[in-house]
């Protein structure tokens, strides 16, 4: 039997800076996970993935990533997500340093 | 110092054009991810896990300090101020915006340096000793090897599309302080009975998810056979080398499933073919090259400024006895200094301890620095009575740590904060062991121990050849680090062996620190290194300090 869907984001990192990005329901991109359209349903995941890979002047490696629904939008189920979102752990520099989920952590 | 001939500039200039336009098509959509992936790779930048990483070459770890001071300036300018030193004597830049990459690579031809082959599957950056040309153990400066082998393979045609990429690394002396033993092909300089300078070939070595120890190819090659000899050496590899899986593509692979002896046969066959095609231009270049490698003119003078300084400040005195070694000169000594400051990220220097650094070259230090596969910088040749002054300088610019070869001089891959392959962090882990141990002020006690920790199964971080050898993975969706006991990086060089199940990223620091206990109850006499005890005793007495509870059980 095939594996049970879970719920996705689409991700990816920004072709101009590098910065890690997800798309939005707007079909937008945002640099915050917790705005990102968490995506329920299989078929439509692998649409809005395409969509994604179709933006190759904005998004590089675009690629469904595992996410759960969270008090304020979508949160990270696996721990590279988790630093993706935030930026790098030795110290707080990455370009993410700053923003409200990387705070709401600390 | 080398300085390039007329090739070289017209050569990174026509690079650094063509990239510019590569990048332009890019970015206005005319080239897509797919075909501009391997373009930029071979201008050594990467997309990590958030942001591009530029890679760029310190050839076999040599800078001087104008270039330092420009690699200052790439980290002010285009980056977040810092640059990471890396196991390969490269620096890294982790945050360069695409648009500004190409500015980025015209900054560093002004002073000679690139990024050329720092990626992809080709003949990459040849490392050297990084004590070469300065080490009181050595035969001949292996430095005009590397560079003769850097001018050969750079674009070479036969050599940019293999199975998978080649390391190159060379040394002149006895002590082996290049890791020969962990690259595809390794390069030691000998003399034989009659007394002639000749090269010793290493084949087959290389870390990552199948660890090998490299082995003797050639005891003996002649100079002028040298380049022909390896040569033929990639040229049997890169055809039999297997292209099927990436896993079971570098020659490691391959003289472990063909064996040395058909590889040697095989290579000798080559060769035949491959040396009269050398028609002795390489020689006359290699003569060249010698030339501006010769010492610096070492001055004479008394040492009495440092004699004072080392019996009056105690301070001065810990740095002198764990971050000088042997020079070849009288009254010089080589300084490492340490880019590990407890807490701090292994290989790290910001922009102003770069510039810092390389004022120090210049004014004390012949204008020399090197990068060690170590992770920490150079001054090759220092005169003795500098160093109090150098030393005030090192620690005004937060350098003077004193821990060289000690616990908290950890060599430790960018892992999961920063590169996109990682499985697992590896910097905090040596941020915290380093910290807990300066807390615990057992570092100078615990004397020589070697720890190398990698965040994946590839070894950046020489995990393998550490005397504890720490590998972060993914366990069932947590980092889970495995631990290996006995590595050895030098001439003895050994893989280490796992001590068992893997422990917890809160675990991991509680773990090294039973291993240490267990080596101060084990070890005959302070003299005693880690590494003599583990090898005396064997791995029992530390698996069951790692592993208490398991023990009982069997009881």
């Amino acid at each position: 039997m095939a594996r049970a869907f879970t719920p996705k984001v689409v991700t990816a990192n920004d072709l101009l800076e590098g910065d890690v990005i997800y798309l939005t329901a707007s079909g937008d991109w945002t640099r915050s996970l917790s705005e990102a359209e968490l995506i329920q349903d299989e078929a439509e995941a692998q649409l809005r993935l395409l969509e994604a890979q179709s933006q190759a002047k904005i998004a590089v490696g675009a690629y469904l990533a595992d996410a759960k629904a969270g008090e304020n939008g979508p949160e990270p189920t696996h721990f590279r997500e988790d630093f993706r979102r935030k930026g790098p752990s030795n110290y707080a520099h990455g370009k993410q340093a700053d923003t409200k989920e990387a705070l709401e952590d600390v | 110092m080398y300085k390039s001939n007329a090739f070289d500039p017209a050569f990174r200039e026509e690079r650094n054009r063509q990239f510019r336009a590569q990048v332009e098509r890019r970015i206005d959509g005319q080239l897509t991810e797919d075909e501009f992936k391997p373009l930029r790779l071979m201008n050594g930048l990467y997309l990590q896990l958030h942001a591009y990483m530029l890679r760029v070459a310190i050839p076999y770890g040599t800078l001087s300090g104008a270039q330092m001071r420009q690699l200052a300036l790439l980290a002010e300018k285009w980056d977040k101020g810092y640059g990471h030193f890396t196991t390969r004597q490269n620096i890294q830049y982790n945050w360069p915006k695409l648009k500004d990459v190409p500015d980025m690579l015209d900054a560093l031809a002004e002073v000679n340096l690139h990024a050329i082959q720092t990626s992809g599957n080709t003949i990459r950056n040849v490392t050297a000793d990084h004590f070469a040309g300065a080490a009181a153990d050595e035969i001949e400066d292996p430095r005009p090897i590397a560079e003769l082998i850097r001018q050969w393979s750079t674009d070479h045609p036969e050599f940019q599309f293999m199975g998978r990429k080649f390391k190159i690394a060379v040394s002149g002396a006895a002590n082996d302080r290049a890791v020969l033993k962990a690259h595809d092909l390794a390069v030691k300089i000998v003399r034989n009975d009659a007394g002639e300078i000749g090269y010793q070939v290493l084949v087959g070595g290389g870390l990552g998810r199948t660890p090998m120890i490299g082995k003797v190819l050639n005891d003996f090659v002649a100079a002028d056979d040298l380049l022909p000899y390896i040569e033929s050496v990639i040229s049997v590899w890169n055809q039999l080398g297997r292209r099927d899986n990436k896993y079971k593509a570098r020659i490691k692979i391959t003289v472990h499933e063909l064996g040395l002896e058909k590889i040697r046969e095989l290579t000798e066959e080559r060769f035949k073919q491959v040396r009269p095609t050398f028609g002795g231009a390489d020689q006359a270049l290699f003569q060249d090259i010698k030339r501006h490698f010769a010492a610096p003119d070492f001055r004479a003078g008394s040492t009495e400024a440092f004699d004072a300084a080392y019996g009056s400040d105690p301070v001065f005195r810990a740095w002198a006895d764990t971050n000088l070694a042997a020079h070849k000169a009288p009254g010089h000594a080589i300084v490492t200094i340490s880019i590990k400051k407890h807490g701090a990220t292994p290989g790290d220097a910001t922009a102003a301890q770069m510039r810092e650094m390389a004022a120090i070259a210049e004014e004390y230090a012949y204008n020399e620095l090197r990068i060690s596969h170590e992770q920490n910088v150079i001054l090759p040749h220092v005169h003795k009575n500098d160093l109090p002054a150098i030393h005030a300088r090192l620690k005004a610019a937060d350098l003077a740590t004193a821990n060289i070869g000690l616990i908290s001089d950890i060599i430790a891959c960018p892992g999961m904060d920063y590169c996109a392959l990682a499985t697992a962090r590896s910097i905090p882990v040596a941020q915290e062991i380093a910290t807990r141990f300066d807390d615990l002020k057992m570092e100078h006690d615990v004397g020589h121990l070697q720890i190398k920790i990698s965040g994946c199964i590839n070894a950046c971080g020489h995990h393998h050849v550490g005397h504890i050898g720490i590998l972060g993975l993914d366990r069932a969706g947590v980092e889970n680090y495995q631990i290996t006991l006995g590595g050895d990086a030098t001439e003895t060089a050994a893989i280490g062996t796992r001590t068992g199940p893997g422990f917890a990223y809160d675990e991991i620091v509680p773990a090294v620190e039973r291993i240490i206990t267990a080596y101060l109850e084990q070890r005959d006499s302070a003299e005693e290194t880690f590494i003599e005890t583990y090898r005396r005793v064997g791995m029992d007495p530390f698996k069951a300090a790692l592993y208490p509870a398991a023990e009982k059980k069997v009881a």
